[in-house]
């Protein structure tokens, strides 16, 4: 149980390691540090990347449009890049490490190319904001062709991606060293099975990323003539919706891990909830569809088949989820004694620490506002309202936002104490933050769909057309849309600082954790045990779980109301043929 | 539990609890639903987008753009052309940093065959009040099937990103009775 690190065994090979006060698990001190490493910079790019989100915000704010147009674009160029890719794939890394070497109970394989890919991530980061800040790259992150950058923007993303590679391929080398040295006994668990998912399909979106880039990056500095718009977009989207897949299969993982650290959790039925993992790499590489179905130059049955990722199998997975995951928490909780009426289960949940609450806010805006909205988006027809509005971004601030940054946020409070032994510095303050964040992430959304649906373009400096020859005049619930958004954007800035602030100073100045304060550090929980809650009765054939199916009820309903009703909106647009 | 490994070591075998089969089952059929709505949409809806398509070089797209122009002006507006169509007619609009152009006069209730394409790059073809949005690409001739279904002045906005001058690409489309 010391804290300090000793060298052992672990497997067949020396490595330094210490001994988690919490779980008995041999911690290796290389994973260890490499989890901080990548974290710590994931936090730090959500500060700034976040920081440029409320400026876009603002600027969209009709009555403040804090920047001139040239600065609103470049701002926005770097706001994407930092958050969606930086931000999430830093984070992602230390989530891949700490699914295999830790919770494997193993040494991370080759912990200097993991350093290597680290380096390369950092230095492919900076490159790419400092060739956005100089102003030649403001392209968005998506760079269409013929919009030309810099080459160093291309050459920058190139070197980030070959890192998240090496990083991608450590992991499944963890893998490998952990079954061959027997560190587990049977099938790895199914937070680690969610992160090998995860990897397979960031190993296919960086691949894909290569086959874009590499070419573009030739064309920008003039070797190469001519790239197809079309297909660059469809390319280029196998790497950018692909990645949201390996959003999906991470923040997943994550909202089955914490329930099982915090309650005891347990999957209903592993044989399902691994099935609908598998669903994510079978039926998702098509994914790029749906990002170009009002485009010319690709055919309805190729738009409609692959839109749906034949018959909408991978929505299908995330839709089993829903109901598996409330599920396991609602048998843990049962078990743990909460058996009053539908809901004293959920009523009694941990809302206290931030770990549960941001998780569950997040399993819900994601369920609720992101996967509809997804889907009703992404259907062939509806599109033609709500490509390029508003309606986008506000879909996937739902999704990457609500969803993906705050489960991320979640199990950061967990890390800290168990990985880099502080305790959370302002427990009170750190309750509150979840929810700050949730509602503020939950009001961009909704605010940004509005907007979409009364027709507002995205990537626009300026909605009142000022400088226009002709003119047009948005609704005014229009502009009331982009206000609430702002408001919104500042409560989801102040709780996105307030994250970042909270886990710099605990890492910093937080009290050290040992077996004497680790169960305490790791948040209030609905029962004081730890490793020993394994339930022998989670499966749902014990339990009747009421609760779960009135969330899941009503989720549906929700679904289908709103999908009928974009149809019916569809219905009285001009005829289009 | 999750962060572990299965207890039952041939945790494939275990039989999966009804509500889940249940809820498996209703989420499946809810996407065969999904799915076929798209395709009977085709077959029985009136809004669909064409996938008549053509490549075309941009010059050449200009000076059909032009001809077509010069044929049917009727007056100007902002120094730009407006142009009234005969009913039932192809017409076109081309896009570029940063205009629609020319200036289209429509007839309520009839179908025109819209030709869009753009000069330079990607242009987004969002028709205002109405939500109408199409991507344009360079080089591609779209040949759009589109019947006015209400009268008035419509406006044409930019919505794909197209460089510094992006947010000031307005075009304009009437429609009379
Ligand atoms: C303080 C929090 C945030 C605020 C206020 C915010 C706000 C916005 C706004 C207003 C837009 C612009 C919409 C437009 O004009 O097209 C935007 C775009 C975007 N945001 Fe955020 N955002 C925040 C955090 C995040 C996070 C955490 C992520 C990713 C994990 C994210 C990902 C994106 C992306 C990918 C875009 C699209 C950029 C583009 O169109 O090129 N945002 N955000
Ligand atoms: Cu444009």
């Amino acid at each position: 149980m010391s804290v300090a690190a000793e060298t052992g065994i672990i497997g067949g090979i020396a490595a330094k390691f210490r001994t988690c006060p919490a779980t008995g698990l041999k911690i290796d001190i290389a994973a260890q540090n490499l989890i901080k490493a990548n974290a710590v910079v994931a936090i730090v790019f959500l500060a700034v990347g976040g920081l440029f989100g409320l400026l876009v915000a603002l600027t969209r704010w009709p009555a403040v449009k804090i920047l001139d147009p040239d600065l609103f674009y470049l701002v926005l160029t770097a706001h994407g890049l930092d958050v969606l890719l930086v931000w999430i794939i830093f984070f992602e890394m230390a989530v891949l490490y700490f699914a295999s070497a830790i919770i494997l109970n193993c040494r991370l394989a080759t912990p200097r190319i993991a350093w290597l890919a680290f380096i390369l991530m950092l230095v492919g980061a900076v490159l790419a904001n400092v060739t956005v800040l100089q102003g030649e790259s403001s392209v968005m992150f998506t760079s269409y062709v013929p919009l030309k950058a810099a080459p160093n923007f291309y050459l920058s993303l190139i070197v980030f991606a070959v890192g998240a590679l090496l990083g991608c391929f450590v992991f499944l080398g963890t893998l490998v060293i952990a079954k061959d040295e027997k560190t587990y006994e049977g099938s790895i668990p199914l937070v680690t099975f969610g992160a090998l998912v995860a990897c397979i399909i960031a190993i296919f979106t960086l691949a894909s990323g290569a086959v874009i880039l590499i070419p573009t990056w030739l064309w920008s500095l003039g070797y190469i003539a001519h790239i197809d718009t079309v297909m660059y977009k469809l390319v280029w989207w196998a790497m950018g919706h692909s990645s949201q897949q390996i959003n999906m299969a991470a923040q997943v993982a994550i909202w089955y891990a914490i329930p099982a650290i915090l309650m005891g959790a347990k999957p209903l039925s592993e044989k399902v909830s691994r099935m609908a993992f598998l669903m994510y790499i079978l039926f998702l590489q098509l994914a790029s569809a749906h990002h170009m179905l009002v485009e010319p130059g690709l055919s309805s049955e190729w738009k409609v088949f692959n839109t749906s990722y034949a018959i909408y199998l991978a929505v299908l997975g995330s839709m089993i989820h829903g109901f598996s995951i409330p599920g396991a928490m609602e048998a843990a909780q049962r078990a743990n004694g909460y058996t009053n009426g539908v809901f004293e289960w959920l009523r009694r949940a941990p809302w206290g620490n931030p770990a549960f609450a941001g998780m569950f806010l997040s399993l819900v805006l994601f369920g609720f506002l992101g996967g509809i909205s997804g889907v009703v988006l992404g259907t062939e027809q509806i599109n033609i309202m709500l490509h390029n509005t508003m309606y986008v971004p506000g879909h996937f601030h739902a999704t990457v936002v609500a969803g993906t940054s705050l489960a991320f946020m979640a199990l950061t409070y967990l890390v800290v104490p168990l990985i880099f032994q502080r305790e959370i510095i302002w427990p009170r303050l750190a309750k509150w933050q979840p929810y700050l964040f949730g509602m503020g992430a939950a009001g961009i959304s909704l605010f940004m769909m509005g907007a979409g649906t009364l027709g507002v373009a995205r990537r626009h400096a300026d909605i009142s057309f000022s400088d226009a020859t002709l003119s047009f005049d948005y609704p005014p619930a229009a502009f009331l849309m982009l206000g609430l958004n702002g408001m919104a954007g500042i409560l989801a800035a102040i709780g996105g600082g307030l994250f970042v602030v909270i886990i710099v100073f605990s890492v910093l100045f937080g009290k050290k954790v040992d077996a004497s304060n680790i169960v305490e550090a790791l948040g209030p929980m609905p029962q004081k045990r730890v490793s020993d809650a394994v339930h022998k009765h989670g499966d749902s054939g014990t339990f009747h779980l009421p609760g779960t199916y009135i969330l899941v009820a009503t989720f549906f309903s929700a679904f289908v109301l709103y999908y009928f009703v974009n149809w019916k909106y569809l219905s009285e647009l001009w005829q289009l043929g | 539990m999750a962060i572990t490994s299965p207890e039952n070591k041939l945790w494939w075998t275990e039989k999966v609890g009804r509500a889940e089969l249940v809820w498996i089952t209703i989420a499946f059929l809810w996407g065969v639903f999904m799915f076929a709505m798209m395709v009977w949409w085709h077959l029985e809806g009136n809004q669909n987008l064409s996938n008549e398509v053509y490549r075309v070089v941009p010059e050449t797209f200009e000076e059909k753009t032009v001809a077509f122009t010069e044929k049917y002006t009727v007056r100007e507006e902002a120094d730009i052309p407006v142009v009234k169509p005969d009913p039932g007619s192809d017409i076109y609009m081309l896009s570029r940093l940063w205009e629609w152009w020319p200036i289209l006069e429509l007839k309520k209730g009839q179908t025109y065959r819209l030709h869009l394409s753009s000069m330079d790059w990607q242009h987004g073809f969002s028709l205002q009040p109405v939500n109408i949005n199409i991507q344009v690409h360079p080089g591609l001739e779209h040949v759009v099937t589109l019947t006015p279904t209400q009268s008035g002045e419509f406006s044409v906005v930019c919505n794909e990103f197209c460089g510094v001058g992006h947010h000031t690409m307005v075009g304009r489309i009437h429609v009379i009775d």
